[in-house]
């Protein structure tokens, strides 16, 4: 099943369990999706619940917070989290701080999702990642999934939570294929948010990722495997409330770090783990310091050479985790 | 207040001397017997309003409206008790014990008691950071608001939010970003349309907000969806110390939905606002989507407790408004005017109101201060405690929803 699809059926499965979840963005309804990621959805639900908005981000994103505060339960799609920044005051003032503001009076029940980070030779104003900057905010769970089964479980979970939760998916995730496991396809599979999952245990060093990227340290780790290194592959799934635990666990087993992310270096994923991994029992572990893997810390090129090397590749994982380890 | 303690000065002094004058009834005897006797008292009386500028209808609000006794008392106490709220929210802001920012409404009330007057309990209203008035409208005692602003643990968030951010049932604050509560109260409209039990929801911003993209972007979507949603802006005439002159090059407020049929309303005279605000309503419910009233109304007090408000404009204006047009006293002379009270019954509602806000701000400045643990609290809703990081990594807060 496609990350695309596993999307589909988990939208699917929550607007017919809930009559109050709901599906707003542009082009979500009679386009199919700007992805197609609600392909069929209008076809089903009808204009009440899956809804085409105009081209006006921070007046549909306050739309759907209004909704949510007054008892909806909406999903608003964001066509690429880049054009989130319009309505990004929506988002944290709106959103996140209000139940804080209330003492509890309000709580805002909302999804905002849509694909986050490069897509391919698409330009510096269309590959921003978002992680760093949701994940800084107190109020907001930010999840950000790799696997059909991460997007199905997070997005079905994210939906029933009643938090503001952002979702951070990667277009170019969208048609890669993966097995669901029998678990995965009933209709009530969650991915419980804020728990890493562990895609590959190893020894010698842990691998820490989100999303695309993940897939990446799992090629690199095949290609270290026959070399004799057994690389932790940890999935991160959830960025805030960020599993540190589970991080910790494997830093104490392996006694190396290295992160690897799409975003830019500065204030990004890698370095609040780094930050924590400090903080914590497990950097008495660690044999060397722990290392970041990033976006180039420019705005994205668009030539394919400049944008291939602006982006943590296969060989560049190899590298950092042989710097590492010493050979 | 000096002229009445003189006159019971005088009472006092003369006491022997006047009771004593063969046929004299005294003071206090006349005043008793006055509030005692109702049957002297008109039970309603029909005034002539203002009629209302229209945009885009073929017709606009009544210019009669039927003002009941029962109303007119309510609503002058209603008024009277924001005014006295709001000049102690001055007083214990000059005195430090409130801090931050606050917003007074002195010289709006007909604005919100008006509103309030036109709509049921379960509509929904959301407005700006000009909201104590609302605050208390929307069934928040006046100790929560105050406990609110000098932020103690009775306050009606628990301290944590202040003076812009004070909620209710169906009042969704208190939004402290100039224009952010326009789209979520037509979010809120949304959801009243879904919901299908004929609520509308209130959406209120100003003369300065008005400028506000997102506004526009609301008034397209609202009217695309028929959304039930009474779109108002209550023009003071300055945002904060830009008059309308300077900020619009449009200042027919209520002509700014374009394609959304408009009302100007004075809203310095009560009736007139809840006259406008029923034909509002009932072109919502009825399904014909948004309406948009700009409320013609003034704020005594400058911006916020930080502007004295006679740099822009001058003492000579907000003076000739408060003898020309104050709220609270065009209602009053109607009341006496037309037999629905008297002086006496009035000055004892303004007593019992003066008493009410002395409580609450006794309560509101002695009440203790949140407790620290509340700190950590109402990140996330309905979830299992967890751990709140504080400055240091040695120092953590417990969280619970």
């Amino acid at each position: 099943v496609t990350v695309r699809d596993a999307l589909n059926q988990a939208l699917d499965e929550e607007l017919e369990r809930d009559e109050r979840v709901f599906l707003l963005g542009e082009e979500v309804a009679q386009y199919d999706g700007a992805y197609k990621i609600s392909r069929g959805l209008w076809k089903k639900y009808g204009d009440n619940r899956i809804i085409d908005t105009p081209i006006s981000e921070m007046g549909f994103t306050g739309i759907a917070v209004g909704a949510a505060m007054a008892g909806l339960r909406p999903i608003c799609e964001f066509m690429t989290f880049n054009f989130s920044m319009q309505a990004i005051d929506q988002v944290i003032n709106s959103a996140s701080k209000t139940l804080y503001m209330s003492a509890g009076m309000v709580p805002v029940p909302i999804v905002f999702r849509g694909p986050n980070g490069a897509s391919a030779g698409v330009g510096a104003q269309h590959s921003q990642c978002f992680a760093a900057w949701y994940g800084h905010c107190p109020g907001l769970k930010v999840v950000s999934p790799w696997s059909s089964e991460d997007a199905k479980g997070l997005l079905k979970a994210s939906v029933r939570d009643d938090n503001p939760v952002v979702m951070l998916e990667n277009e170019l995730m969208y048609g890669v294929p993966f097995e669901l496991s029998e678990e995965a396809q009933s209709k009530d599979f969650l991915v419980p948010i804020g728990k890493a999952k562990i895609e590959r245990p190893g020894t010698h060093v842990t691998l820490v990722s989100h999303s695309r990227s993940v897939g990446h340290c799992l090629e690199a780790a095949a290609v270290l495997a026959k070399e004799g290194v057994e690389c932790e592959v940890v999935n991160l799934r959830t960025i805030r409330p960020m599993d540190v635990e589970s991080i910790e666990a494997s830093v104490v087993k392996t006694n190396h770090l290295v992160t690897v992310e799409g975003g830019w270096p500065q204030f990004g994923v890698g370095a609040e783990i780094c930050a924590r991994i400090m903080e914590g029992p497990a950097f008495n572990y660690l044999d060397a310091p722990a290392v970041r893997l990033t976006g180039a810390d420019v705005p994205m090129p668009y030539a394919k050479i400049l944008e291939e090397n602006c982006l943590p590749q296969v060989k560049d994982i190899i590298f950092a985790v042989k710097k590492t380890l010493n050979i | 207040m000096r002229k009445m303690l003189l006159a019971a000065l005088s009472r006092v002094l003369q006491g022997p001397a006047a009771a004593a004058r063969p046929g004299a009834v005294s003071e206090a005897a006349r005043v008793v017997v006055a509030t005692r006797n109702y049957a002297d008292f008109a039970s309603e009386a029909t005034f002539d309003i203002k009629k209302c500028d229209v945009h885009r209808l073929e017709e606009g609000p009544p210019i009669t409206a039927v003002l009941t006794r029962e109303e007119g008392l309510h609503y002058y106490k209603t008024m009277q008790t924001i005014r006295r709220m709001e000049l102690k929210s001055d007083q214990l802001y000059k005195q430090k014990i409130i801090r931050g920012f606050c917003h007074l409404y002195d010289g709006q009330e007909a604005c919100c008691v008006g509103l309030e007057a036109a709509i049921k309990s379960t509509d929904h209203l959301i407005t700006a950071y000009r909201a104590h008035g609302y605050a208390f409208t929307r069934g928040t005692s006046v100790r929560e608001i105050l406990a609110e602003l000098t932020g103690r643990r009775g306050g009606c968030a628990k301290g944590k939010g202040g003076s812009m951010h004070m909620y209710a049932k169906n009042f969704y604050g208190g939004n402290g970003i100039v224009g952010a509560q326009v789209p979520l109260g037509a979010g809120i409209a949304l959801a009243c349309k879904f919901f299908g039990k004929d609520e509308i929801c209130l959406t209120l911003y100003g003369d300065g907000a008005a400028n506000q993209g997102q506004i526009f972007e609301t008034y397209n979507m609202a009217a695309l969806w028929k959304l039930p949603c009474i779109f108002i802006c209550e023009n003071n005439r300055y945002g904060m110390g830009t008059s309308v002159e300077r900020a619009a090059a449009s200042t027919d407020y209520y002509k700014r939905g374009d394609f959304i049929p408009g009302i100007r309303v004075d809203g310095m005279d009560i009736l007139c606002v809840r006259e406008a605000t029923k034909f509002a309503a009932e072109h919502c419910r009825s399904g014909k989507g948004p309406i948009l009233m700009e409320l013609q109304t003034y704020r005594y007090h400058g911006h916020s407790m930080s502007d004295p408000g006679i740099s822009y404009r001058t003492r000579e204006e907000i003076q000739e408004v408060r003898s020309k047009s104050d709220p609270i006293t065009l209602l009053k002379d109607r009341l006496v005017n037309n037999n629905l009270s008297n002086i006496e019954e009035l000055k004892e509602i303004d007593v019992e109101v003066r008493k009410e806000i002395e409580e609450a701000a006794q309560f509101a400045t002695t009440d203790p201060e949140p407790p620290l643990e509340e700190l950590g609290n109402h990140i996330y809703k309905n979830e299992p405690p967890f751990e709140v990081r504080g400055p240091s990594q040695w120092i953590k807060y417990k969280s619970v929803g």
